[in-house]
């Protein structure tokens, strides 16, 4: 066991207590140990002195792809386990879209004694709703959740067929895991490769209309209502998406749902001048749905906010529009992004932007994590709320270097991440 | 004396210039249409420059036509076409730029399926790039010749009514027409099958028209544009026959028409779908001069975008007091 | 461009009598104007060799055939100066096979417009002989060609300009003398 560790005098934020003042904390054995005024330090105990800093619970990210195994050039368990620390977020879930799939519990487990040994966030295993992620066959997943899958989706691509999203949301009540579901009509967004608008229209690129995800999202909350299944909607995107979503929690529906830093941040306009970094699914949007996922963030209509972090090779994006992959980079950006895009402007304060990053992730995937409350896992991130930085990809820990915030002045940056009561993280001294 | 227009290194669409730019290279293009009438069709101005026609689409009608004016201005020109070339052994658009670096040429045309690759290929090499057609998004010297041929028969593009008919959605030209047209002062309106009319596109200021008669109707100009077969295909229309009877200019439809209307076709046409011979053939049509026209303004884009950046420009006014 | 205040170096009639003197000495050397043509260079040489037909027909009673050439396209310092939007038109009126064509311009420096206009003339015909007829010569010549016919030398040095002003350009038909500036 690491020895013990005290935290002084930073801005303890944990909306899990309802916390949000200045106190020591200790952790010992892994675990938070105690929160206070001017703890003393146990003997051999390793003290930081956190003044300024905020030190909140460590962030969840419920949508992370990690490209292992398959794809190892653009991202592996690792490497992208270390790029999340280096951006507070101490668990993650990865998405089962890797070369093969994560299908079967061998692969699931894998993927969790890759992350463990890896020592850097937690990883948890999202395990694929149907084989092969074909669309047809529904995976075991009992067996799946049985071998750690925290929940099932087939993101990258949707599940076309409403009757295996039917099943697939029945099925998982017995193991009382989520269906994370990519919604998208792929029939009205065939062929796309940006969002359909003016923006499209002038660069003359094939779009992607609002109405491909507000269709699927709509299908699948009246399937999540028909069987009382636990539907998570992942990178909401557009106003119509989003009143869906809220007619359904408005009806008792167990829906809950994420947006990306992206999708708060940036609008069609990124993608001007054939910038592929902004090729992502779902697109960016419009500058009326920006405004729309904003609102549904702060209202609370859309529960909290993942990156949906997918990485590619610097080849794969140097091309033609058409053809390169759709994705981008988030983990080390998200806090930045979204400090700048939610807390300066005032649409939310720091406790509620940790809640939406933390607790609330934590609460819908039912992950150990999201508080900092006395014998929980200390996995704890200390973070400067106001610190300007210039956007570096090549500074990144990511093996990529596909974001579309490049050279962007982002606000607040971490500076120590611990995990499990270890410093897993420390800005300058990890080079 | 008037300021002196310049031009950037690339012309990768008409939608980045400004209209006096766009003035200039129809201008520059008036003495290059005599020069093609000569016996000697030839000048000098771009000897010893290096131009490679990077075809990755096939296009007789383009690449011929820049081809002549290439030659008529006397440039060493080489031409590469996807099909058999490296360019369709997988090698990368970047490789490929990067290639053409190495070997030092001048300038580039480049033809494309994808929007955005003449953009791509100017963002990353130090020659001239002109777009000969990049996917759906612009072919700015088929914009340009369109204009001329306009201002050739109606004095002028200010205050006339342009309507572009046809598969809007796709179509390079359509998008490179509207923003010369709208920029030189032209009212634009586009008629098409909803389908195959691009949603919000009346954001970028043109009127729409759902029938091809209250086209007629309105407009001095139509810019018939060619309908590509595999649209049928993809289920954007019925049939051919049927855009025929819906949208297709016929005479029937332009005699009801209140004044003579003047037909554009960027070619190669079918007849028959889009256009009845009877319109293609008949006395408003100059389709011909298009082409005519096509080699005059690729010389004016050739010699204008050759001289290169506006230091020179500076230092051409200084020098030329001969 | 700025310049310094100019030096008038030939008034109106200096420039008129210097005019009719080539005339004289153009219809000497060519005895007559049997196979002549003038042609004009762009553009102030356009307005000169219509000034010196004047004098000619006036003379010999005699209508000649006139045209103009712009020789933008022929320079070759493309690459150097960069293109000029303006590009007049070359209007040849005549077969030029076996005629003896005056090319006519303001002013001779270094020669390079002249050998241009020499090349633009053959893509129109092969003369039997071509004349250089300016109304400035200023020296400077950085090609091996001389002026048959000449106004008035200067000697003028680099950072000088010669400017030749001509009633439908410029008002008013005059030889300035112009120091250049030189920031």
């Amino acid at each position: 066991m690491s020895r013990p560790m005290v935290l002084r005098g930073g801005r303890v934020i944990d909306p899990s207590q309802g916390l949000d003042e200045r106190l020591d904390l200790l952790v010992v054995d892994g675990r938070v140990a105690r929160l206070g005024r001017d703890l003393d330090a146990p003997k051999g105990a390793e003290v930081a002195a956190v003044d300024g800093l905020v030190v909140a619970p460590g962030l969840v990210d419920l949508h992370v792809h990690f490209r292992e195994p398959g794809d190892e050039h653009k991202e592996t368990i690792r490497s992208g386990a270390r790029a999340a620390v280096a951006g507070g977020f101490t668990s993650v879930c990865a998405m089962p879209n890797t070369d093969p799939p994560i299908d079967d519990p061998a692969a699931v487990g894998f993927l969790r004694a890759e992350g463990q040994r890896a020592g850097f966030a937690h990883v948890y295993p999202v395990g694929a709703i149907s084989v092969g992620q074909k669309g047809e066959e529904m995976t075991e997943v009992g067996e799946l959740a049985a071998a750690g899958a925290v929940a099932v989706s087939d993101d990258g691509q949707p599940v076309w067929n409403a009757g295996l999203m039917r099943r697939v949301l029945e099925y998982t009540k017995a193991f009382d895991i989520p269906v994370f579901s990519h919604s998208e009509e792929l029939g009205l967004s065939r062929h796309g490769v940006m969002n359909e608008g003016p923006v499209s229209t002038a660069l003359g690129l094939r779009g992607i209309p609002n109405a491909a995800e507000d269709v699927a999202v709509a299908r699948d909350c009246i399937i999540a209502e028909l069987t009382g299944g636990q539907l998570h909607i992942q990178h909401v995107s557009t106003r119509g998406a989003v009143e869906i979503i809220r007619a359904a929690k408005a009806r008792g529906v167990a829906v809950t749902a994420e947006v990306t830093p992206h999708h708060l941040a940036l609008t069609d306009e990124a993608v001007r001048g054939y910038r592929t970094e902004a090729k992502v699914k779902p697109p960016l949007r419009s500058a009326a749905s920006v405004a729309a996922v904003r609102d549904a963030l702060v209202e609370g209509v859309i529960d909290c906010i993942a990156t949906d972090h997918a990485p590619h090779h610097y080849e794969d994006k140097e091309r033609e529009f058409d053809d390169a992959p759709f994705g981008l980079i988030g983990v080390e950006t998200a806090l930045g992004v979204c400090i700048r895009e939610l807390v300066v402007s005032g649409r939310l304060d720091l406790p509620e932007l940790i809640n939406r990053l933390s607790c609330r992730p934590a609460q819908i995937a039912r992950l150990p994590a999201g508080t900092l409350a006395e014998g929980s896992p200390a996995d704890v991130v200390v973070f400067d709320p106001e610190v300007r930085w210039i956007c570096q990809p090549e500074e990144f820990l990511s093996l990529s270097r596909n974001t579309p915030f490049a050279g962007q002045e982002l606000v607040g940056r971490v500076v120590m991440t611990i995990v499990d009561g270890r410093s897993v993280f420390a800005r300058g001294a990890d080079r | 004396m008037t300021a002196r227009v310049t031009f950037g290194k690339d012309l990768t669409g008409l939608e980045g210039l400004s209209a006096e730019q766009i003035r200039t290279i129809l201008d520059v293009a008036e003495p290059f249409k005599e020069i093609s009438e000569r016996p000697i069709k030839k000048v000098p101005a771009l000897r010893g420059k290096t131009i490679v026609n990077l075809f990755y689409e096939p296009s007789t009608r383009t690449r011929v036509s820049f081809e002549f004016a290439e030659k008529r201005l006397s440039a060493d020109t080489v031409n590469i076409s996807g099909v058999g070339s490296s360019v369709q052994k997988g090698e990368t658009l970047v490789d490929t730029a990067r290639n053409l670096e190495a070997m030092r040429i001048d300038m580039v045309v480049v033809r494309h399926g994808s929007s955005g690759a003449a953009q791509f290929l100017a963002d990353r090499i130090p020659s001239n790039v002109i777009n000969g057609g990049d996917g759906q998004h612009e072919h700015p010297t088929q914009g340009l010749l369109d204009m001329l041929t306009i201002r050739d028969h109606l004095g002028g593009i200010k205050g006339h009514r342009v309507c572009i008919v046809g598969d809007i959605l796709h179509s390079r030209v359509a998008r490179s027409n509207i923003w010369g047209l709208l920029k030189l002062g032209a009212e634009v309106a586009v008629c098409g099958p909803p389908t195959l009319v691009p949603p919000g596109i009346e954001e970028l200021g043109v009127q729409v028209f759902k029938r091809v008669e209250e086209a007629i109707e309105w407009a001095e100009v139509l810019n018939v544009l060619r309908l590509q077969l595999e649209r049928m295909e993809a289920g954007y229309i019925p049939s051919l026959r049927e855009y025929n009877r819906f949208f297709g200019i016929s005479v029937a439809r332009l005699e009801r028409a209140p004044r003579d209307i003047l037909i554009l076709h960027p070619g190669p046409m079918n007849r028959g779908v889009e256009i009845d011979s009877h319109v293609a053939d008949g006395p408003h049509s100059v389709i011909l001069q298009q082409v005519t026209n096509g080699v005059a303004v690729r010389m004016a884009v050739l010699y204008l975008l050759a001289g290169g950046s506006p230091e020179r420009a500076e230092a051409a006014k200084r020098e030329s007091r001969e | 461009m700025q310049t310094e205040p100019s030096k008038i170096v030939m008034d109106e009639a200096a420039v008129r009598r210097a005019v009719a003197r080539m005339a004289r000495e153009l219809v000497e050397r060519n005895a007559g104007t049997e196979g002549l043509i003038l042609v004009g260079i762009h553009r102030r040489g356009v307005e000169l060799a219509d000034l010196l037909a004047e004098e000619i027909e006036r003379s010999e009673s005699e209508d000649l055939p006139r045209g103009t050439l712009d020789i933008t396209l022929y320079r070759d310092d493309l690459s150097v100066i960069g293109p000029r939007p303006v590009i007049g038109s070359s209007d040849i009126p005549a077969d030029i096979d076996g005629r003896n064509v005056v090319i006519v311009d303001d002013v001779c420096y270094t020669g390079r417009t002249a050998r241009a206009a020499m090349d633009h003339l053959a893509d129109f015909g092969r003369p039997a002989r071509i004349y250089l007829c300016v109304l400035v010569d200023r020296g400077g010549r950085e090609l091996p060609i001389q002026p048959d016919f000449v106004g008035r030398h200067f000697e003028v040095t680099p950072a000088e300009d010669v400017a030749v002003l001509v009633p439908q350009l410029d008002g008013r038909l005059a030889v300035e003398l112009r120091k250049m500036d030189q920031r």
